[in-house]
């Protein structure tokens, strides 16, 4: 009998922190040239460099992206497909960031402005008492009036409603704005909202890194250092994070190829980063609507790149709200290994037109990782394994 | 050397098989389908494409799809667009708005029309023929039209033979035939899905006599209802012999195959999970190599998104079907993908290849 799907991740070694291993490469698979060196360091288990990284997010050779970077994808994580049944909570979508790139924000008296009080949070949190949520996904904004008590105040309300999820809860975008509003350090922020039930953070507000883009396109926004230092304060108290790129605006590849490896440099510094999601860029309803939207082969290779850069992420997933199931699915072959989950109301990318649906049911999930030839792994925010064996 | 040939897995011994460029058996498709790795798959269907059209380009058609009525005896169960004849939702196209469709389409560049209806009761070759009559002297243009389940309809409207149905149109008008109600060419899954369409044997006699009066076709599959992967490989079996012989007498033939995948949303088969992306591509990836006599491979933009037909592209695919100014079909089950041309010419760009306006016959335009 084969092992059972807990047993075989038990006793691998996937997942892990460190760098990649050799890889093993079918080289007739690559047919861009410049992506050849790419290939021989791979093989040789070296760590890949900037020239190789813009290599890579410059090339059209798709199936060779797709070789290295599913390569890379056994190595980590072999046939493992995780997915989460989660819900993502919007508590309010008033904010003082007016960022160029997004449809979702509003003024406090703007319309279709709203603030969920942390009861009305949680009885959206409590919907669908059917389904066992292992996760609650809570951002928001930069609201200019809230303080420390009503985010607090929030999640032992999200906590009280839905005890078996785990609270993922809050970039580093709204840790700093939090202490800003508070007068205090974003450290004792994140410590006053795991005392009050936070469990790991979400990846969101890293937008591009590059201060030419921020400076741009987010100019009130915190800067890619900050972001990166909260991030690191929360793996030193013991938060998980995420991290994420929204790619496809005004961003040029030796930029991303940066923001990649400015993730991967914390990341060797502080180790708590679980997930890398590429976000692609919406355009409609927001400032940049005339943008088109990206292409097929540029969010595989994003996600491929991402994978082959970021050797010390556990995960790279296919963040299926902004690629399509479709695209999402094919992914899996490009270096994700992660589908997020059911969501059940997606808000922000929909405002942006994203025309998917607002969430997916396990079984569409499962569906999707068993159809494409992996095995799928319902987990936990920690990614532990919720299979059933 | 012969024993260790022998001792080779079926997989190992398929994909040397594709790699040399040899003619595939249909287990060795089976074989493909069921085990081979993704984007092995794809190197071995973009190598098989680029063999057989080497420049590095993609071509599309700027068309209409009309459909003159949505009345249709067939009731297929996987159709979201038929009403049955004499339902309040019920419509035959009038003159007036086949014109107008047509000046529309000449004006944006379009080359042919691709006009298809259901099966409606009363619609026969005749009055089909005076349609097109109607189109050539008030409206010309090339008539991609009809489909092997409308001519074999239409021939038993009017007790006509298949071949006196096809010269009687070709007369009037008709251009080119397009290969849809192939859906899938095994009449254990035909019966079920489609009981009121053509059986697999009339769809294959319609298209040898088009072929042998001269006439190019496409020819579709419809994956993913009730069919196995030996009932695809059966498909493509029969499309593949039929081009076989549509070559050897050298009039008419096949000039692409279009795969797309079943969409259950609205249809009497909505409990069916969808064929998903991946089975797409493996699909299409499988015909490449498959079809060896077959010069086009469409990818369908319309079942797929712009993100699949853009991947399609190093999957076996050669061409983006067309701008489809108007797609009623698909569009009724739950999908709406439009892609203007400046987006399909942006998608082929993108991705190595320059974009080339063609027409029916695949020619430059």
């Amino acid at each position: 009998m084969p092992p059972t799907v807990n047993a075989a991740l038990a006793g691998s070694e996937h997942a892990n922190h460190l760098g990649l291993p050799p890889l093993d490469i079918d080289p007739r698979l690559v047919g861009d040239p410049a992506l050849r060196p790419v290939a021989a360091k791979l093989a040789q288990g070296e760590r890949l460099d900037a020239g190789d990284g813009l290599a890579l997010m410059t090339s059209k050779d798709l199936l060779g992206l797709g070789a290295l970077a599913h390569a890379a994808r056994l190595a980590k994580n072999g046939p493992y497909t995780y997915y989460v049944l989660n819900r993502q909570i919007n508590y309010s979508n008033v904010c003082g960031n007016r960022c160029t790139f997004c449809a979702f924000w509003r003024e406090p008296d703007g319309e279709g402005a709203y603030l969920l009080s942390p009861q009305e949070a949680a009885s959206v949190a409590a919907e669908h008492p059917e389904m066992d949520l292992a996760e609650l996904h809570v951002v928001g904004s930069c609201h200019p009036q809230l303080g420390l008590d009503y985010y607090c105040e929030l999640l032992a309300a999200l906590a009280a409603a839905r005890p078996r999820a785990t609270l993922k809860a809050f970039t580093p975008v709204e840790i700093e704005h939090f202490a800003r509003q508070e007068g205090i350090s974003t450290t004792e922020v994140l410590q006053r909202l795991m005392a009050a039930g936070l469990k790991a953070m979400p990846g969101g507000g890293a937008e591009v890194f590059s201060p030419r883009v921020r400076a741009e396109l987010c100019p009130s926004k915190t800067s890619g250092k900050r972001w990166l230092a909260i991030s690191g304060q929360a793996h030193a108290l013991g938060l998980p994070t995420n991290a994420t790129m929204l790619y496809g605006h005004i961003e040029t590849p030796a930029e991303r190829v940066e923001h990649l490896l400015a993730l991967r440099e914390q990341q060797d510094l502080s180790g708590g980063f679980s997930a890398f999601i590429p976000l692609a860029f919406h355009p409609e309803n927001t400032g940049l609507g005339e943008l088109a939207r990206t292409t097929g082969l540029d969010d595989l290779k994003v996600v491929a790149a991402s994978r082959l850069l970021l050797d010390n992420f556990p995960h790279i997933k296919a963040y299926w709200v902004m690629l399509g199931p479709k695209l999402a699915q094919v992914a899996l072959n490009f270096g994700a290994d992660d589908l997020d989950g059911t969501i059940v109301e997606e808000r922000i990318t929909h405002t942006a037109g994203a025309t998917t649906a607002k969430g997916m049911t396990e079984e569409e999930l499962r569906h999707l990782i068993i159809s494409a030839g992996f095995t799928p792994v319902r987990r936990d925010s920690f990614y532990r394994s919720l299979e059933q064996d | 050397m012969a024993l260790a040939q022998a001792q080779r897995s079926p997989l190992a011994q398929a994909l040397a098989a594709a790699q040399a460029g040899e003619r595939l058996s249909p287990e060795q498709a089976v074989t493909l389908l069921n085990e081979a790795e993704l984007l092995e798959l794809g190197r071995l269907a973009h190598a098989a494409r680029m063999r057989l059209n080497p420049e590095p380009v993609v071509t599309f058609a700027v068309d209409r799809n009309i459909n003159t009525t949505n009345e249709c005896l067939s009731g297929c169960r996987f159709c979201a667009f038929f009403r049955p004849p004499g339902h309040a939702e019920g419509y035959v196209l009038s003159r007036e708005e086949l014109g107008r469709k047509i000046d529309e389409t000449l004006a944006l560049g379009g080359t042919h029309i691709l006009i298809q209806g259901g099966l409606h009761p009363q619609i026969g070759v005749e009055a089909t023929c005076d349609s097109f009559r109607f189109i050539k002297q008030h409206h010309p243009i090339h008539i991609h039209g009809l489909s092997p389940p409308e001519v074999v309809h239409m021939a038993q409207v009017d007790g006509l033979s298949i071949p006196e149905a096809l010269e009687r149109l070709r007369e009037a008008g008709l251009g080119s035939i397009p290969g849809g109600g192939a859906e899938i060419l095994v009449d254990r899954v035909r019966s079920r899905i489609a009981p009121g369409k053509c059986d697999a044997e009339q769809w294959l006699a319609v298209m040898a006599e088009a072929h042998r009066q001269g006439l190019m076709t496409t020819a579709t599959m419809m994956f993913g209802s009730l069919d196995t992967v030996e009932d695809r490989v059966e498909h493509l079996r029969c499309l593949r012999d039929l081009q076989d012989d549509s070559l050897a007498l050298g009039r008419g033939r096949f000039t692409a195959f279009i795969p797309w995948t079943f969409q259950p949303a609205n249809t009497a088969l909505s409990d069916i999970p969808p064929a998903t992306a991946v089975d797409y591509l493996r699909m299409l990836a499988v015909s490449r190599l498959f079809l060896d006599n077959f010069p086009h491979l469409q990818a369908s933009w319309v079942t797929q998104g712009a993100g699949i037909a853009q991947t399609a592209l190093v999957f076996g695919a050669d061409d983006l079907g067309s701008t489809m100014i108007e797609e009623n079909v698909v569009a009724a089950a739950g999908i709406s993908f439009r892609l203007p041309r400046e987006e399909l010419v942006r998608l082929a760009n993108d991705i190595g290849f320059q974009a080339r306006q063609r027409d029916v016959f695949y020619n430059p335009v």
